[in-house]
Parts: C-alpha cells; sequence; structure tokens
C-alpha cells in the first residue's frame, strides 16, 4: 500500500491557496465597486480609481475561471 | 448471438439509468449554494446545470478511457457482471436521494463493481490496497481540504467585504457564485458522464460488440450526456435541501467562498491526479463556509448522518451487487429476476417518495425533522414553544366513544333487579 503523500498535499496546497487568493480578489472587487457606489451616493468624486482596480480584479477571476475551463477540456 | 445482444441491450439500459440517477444526485454539489442563498431561481439553476453537464459530456473522452482500457481485465468479466454491479449503484443512489443524503456516486458505482467481482471471481480479484489509497483516503482528505479552504476563503471574504454593501456587492456575491457553479457542472459533466460512457463501452467490449481498446462511439457519449442531462435537470431536490440549508444556513458570501473553494479544490485534485469525489467536496466545503462565518453552526446531526451514508456508500452498494450477481449466474430467468427487482425497488422508493414531496417550490423551506432536533435552532425552538400541541387522533376517538355507554343505564337489563316484596 502506497498513500501518495505528494499528490494529496499538493492537491491540499493548490487547492487552499487558489480559492483563498480568488476569494480574495473577487472581494477586494466587489469592494471596489461597492465604494464607488458610496462615492457616487455622495456625490464625492467617481471612484475611478477603486473601479479600475474593481476591473483588475475581475480581470484576474475571469482570467483564472478561463484557465479552469482549459484544465477541464485539456 | 440473439440473447448475447438482449444482455448488452439491458445493460445498455441499466447503465443510462444509473446516468440519470447520478446527475439526479449530484445536481445538489453544483447548485444546493446557489439555490439556497438565491442566487439563482431553483428552475433556472438546475437548468444551467443540465445544459453545462451535456456541453462537458462532449469535451472529452479521457476518464472513460481509463475505466474501459486497462483498469479491470475485460477478458474475464461477463455482461452481467457490470449489469450487477450497475443494479447496487442505482439502488443506493435511490435510497440516499430518498433520505435526502449526499453520497458519492462514483463510490456507489465502484462498491457495486466490486461486489459483483467478488461474486464472480472471489475476493482475491479486489485489490485492498487499491481499495484504500483510491476510496479511503480520498473520502476522508476530500471534505477536509475543501472544508479548510472554505473555512479560510470565508473568513477573508467577510473580513475583506466587511465595508461592502448595497446592489454592488448583492450582484458581485451571485456572479462569483453563478461562474463557480458553473465550473463544478461543467466538471462534474466530463468526469461523472464518462464514467458511464467508459461502463458502456467496457459492456461492448466484454459482449464482443467493440474491439477492445477502442473509443467510445458517438451513440454512447451523445446518449450518456443526455441521459446526465435530464437527471440534473430533474433534480434530486431532497439533497439539495440538506445540501442547500440543511448542514448550515449560507449567507451569499459564504456561498460564493464555498462554491469557489469546491470548484478549485475539484480541478485542482482531478489535475494533479489525486482524484476526490465532487459530493465529498462539496460539503466538506460548504460545511467549512458554515464554520467560517461569525455565529455560524453545522448542524453535526445532519453531518453525522452524512458521513454514516458515506462509509455505508461502498459495502451497500458492494452487497446488492454481489447479490446481483449471485442470481443473474442462474441463467437468463435469474438476470430477468434481478432487471425486475431493481424496476420493483426503484418504483417502491419513487412511491416512498411522494409522501413528502419536496420539489423547486419547497426546496428552501425548512427541513423540520432536522429543525427539530437541533438545539441550535433558536427559531425552531420559539416556532415550537408557541406552537400549541396537535390535537392527537386519540382524544377524538375518545369523545366519539363516549357518547356510547350513555344509553346504558337506561337500559332495564343492567340495573339490578329490586328486591323481591
Amino acid at each position: 500500500m502506497d498513500i501518495d503523500w505528494a499528490a494529496l498535499s499538493s492537491v491540499f496546497g493548490v487547492s487552499l491557496g487558489v480559492s483563498v487568493g480568488l476569494v480574495a480578489l473577487f472581494t477586494l472587487g466587489i469592494a471596489g465597486l461597492s465604494r464607488r457606489e458610496r462615492a457616487v451616493a455622495q456625490g464625492s468624486g467617481s471612484g475611478a480609481l477603486a473601479v479600475t482596480g474593481a476591473y483588475v480584479c475581475f480581470a484576474a477571476c475571469a482570467a483564472a475561471v478561463a484557465y479552469g475551463i482549459y484544465l477541464i477540456v485539456a | 448471438m440473439e440473447s448475447f445482444s438482449l444482455i448488452l441491450a439491458i445493460v445498455v439500459i441499466t447503465a443510462l439509468a444509473f446516468d440519470f440517477t447520478n446527475g439526479f444526485h449530484d445536481t445538489a454539489n453544483a447548485m444546493a449554494t446557489t439555490i439556497s442563498t438565491g442566487a439563482l431561481k431553483p428552475k433556472v439553476a438546475v437548468a444551467m446545470s443540465a445544459v453545462l453537464n451535456l456541453v462537458g459530456a462532449f469535451l472529452s473522452v479521457e476518464v472513460a478511457n481509463t475505466i474501459s482500457k486497462g483498469l479491470v481485465d475485460e477478458s474475464g468479466i461477463r455482461p452481467e457482471v457490470i449489469f450487477a454491479a450497475l443494479v447496487g449503484a442505482i439502488l443506493w443512489n435511490l435510497l440516499t436521494w430518498l433520505v435526502g443524503l449526499p453520497s458519492s456516486s462514483s463510490h456507489a458505482l465502484m462498491g457495486g463493481l466490486i461486489g459483483a467481482t467478488i461474486a464472480s471471481a472471489g475476493v482475491s480479484a479486489v485489490h485492498g490496497g487499491v481499495l484504500i489509497t483510491k476510496v479511503l483516503i480520498p473520502a476522508i482528505a476530500a471534505p477536509l481540504v475543501a472544508g479548510i479552504a472554505g473555512l479560510l476563503s470565508t473568513r477573508l471574504t467577510y473580513r475583506l467585504g466587511r465595508k461592502s454593501d448595497g446592489k454592488a456587492a448583492e450582484k458581485g456575491h451571485r456572479a462569483g457564485q453563478i461562474a463557480s457553479a458553473g465550473l463544478v457542472s461543467l466538471a462534474h459533466g466530463t468526469n461523472d458522464a464518462q464514467k458511464t460512457m467508459g461502463v458502456i463501452t467496457l459492456a461492448l467490449i466484454t459482449g464482443g460488440a467493440l474491439a477492445p481498446g477502442s473509443n467510445p462511439p458517438t451513440w454512447v457519449i451523445v446518449s450518456a450526456g443526455v441521459a446526465i442531462a435530464i437527471g440534473t435537470y430533474l433534480g434530486g431536490w431532497r439533497i439539495i435541501r440538506t445540501m442547500g440549508k440543511g448542514l448550515t444556513d449560507l449567507q451569499p458570501q459564504q456561498g460564493f467562498a464555498a462554491q469557489t473553494s469546491a470548484a478549485t479544490a475539484i480541478l485542482a485534485s482531478s489535475h494533479l491526479g489525486f482524484s476526490l469525489s465532487t459530493t465529498h467536496v462539496v460539503s466538506g466545503s460548504v460545511m467549512g463556509a458554515g464554520l467560517g462565518r461569525k455565529g455560524g453552526v453545522v448542524r453535526w446531526s445532519t453531518a453525522t448522518r452524512m458521513f454514516i451514508a458515506w462509509g455505508l456508500t461502498l459495502p451497500a452498494a458492494a452487497l446488492v451487487g454481489a447479490g446481483a450477481e449471485a442470481v443473474t449466474r442462474l441463467g437468463d430467468w435469474g438476470t430477468a429476476a434481478v432487471a425486475v427487482f431493481l424496476v420493483a425497488s426503484s418504483a417502491a422508493i419513487w412511491k416512498i417518495s411522494r409522501r413528502e414531496i419536496v420539489d423547486h417550490t419547497n426546496v428552501n423551506g425548512d427541513t423540520p425533522v432536522d429543525g427539530a432536533e437541533e438545539p441550535a435552532g433558536v427559531v425552531t425552538q420559539a416556532m415550537a414553544a408557541v406552537t400549541p400541541p396537535p390535537a392527537s387522533p386519540v382524544t377524538e376517538e375518545l369523545t366519539a366513544t363516549i357518547p356510547a355507554p350513555a344509553p346504558a343505564p337506561v337500559t332495564p337489563a343492567t340495573t339490578p333487579p329490586a328486591p323481591a316484596v
């Protein structure tokens, strides 16, 4: 009997790192969007920086999803 | 040759039936969190999952090939053995659906195959070491990996997003959940529809209809994809309710964190060659997300029942598979008897399920049985306190029977005779 500890721990590490990273990115994106929402509501600027940051975050998430689809297809 | 192709036809139909129960059983994995947090309407969610499962079925035949090429020695297997294995797997899937517990369809299929093989070729035909490395370790690892990932991502999303509210946050969590649920559906289609394709191809090879080493024919791919999509669309609402509401109460942030961790763990494991069951991964990530929120609870009694079901999946399916194999060996009428038994049991389980219908209209409702026994359920306790105890039919019967003896004193026969003068 041979337990593949290397594969198990790499699955563990990758799952943990990628999901925490993705969730963090996405949450930051959402935080950026809602900061813009607040800024517009209060009339204090357009929050352009927050929105740009948010879209960068979302783009990174979209890239991760695309890579996921690539993994499924390949 | 006539009877030969008949048994093959039976195996193919049974395999497609298994594929259907598989889709039915595993809709919850992709869509339970999406439905319970309200990101998608129940019907829309299952339709989306069905389409993605169908698409996934056409993406590759790699998994199918690992089953039909080399996993088992096809020279020693008769189509009846595969048939018996499928009977065990289908019945276990239907039974767990009836009680609303998520369990791994792959384990059920593996259990059925192991049982039928033992009955056919003896215990030595199964490698114990493979059983531990391929079944036991992943079953323990999957919920831990996904659970810890879900827990940490939930913590993080609450911390980073504590200032986000309003429309933007709501829309964002919805979109994130839908995207990750879509990925899970797609991965499920490529994995599980292909398992059935592999089984059908294996049956066709053992029956001599295909040359050993062939790829699955197109009609096999199409029918397996359609069967799993129909199953997914009809939706195992009972399991969706357990997964989305029964284990813990999910807010949109938690649903998003759970589904993202699940999608990541599934893809990472299948890509790195340590295959984890979709069901185990999603259950783990949902529980992790439940623990990750401040004040969040996991209903451990439901979780314990689910773990017990996981432990029983393989032996139970193996037992049925072995019994079915033993009966098919009696000859053609034995095979017919097993087929009749399968259809009758499935019909009986469906009939029992109609006593308490769970569908898209009440999938997000409370589970009365679970809620009552949970110490954490403050609301249910309060409800139980204010709800008057139901009028029991016994008292009604009593009041109904009380007037009956009333005429008794009137009847002169019962009055003691007056003393004679």
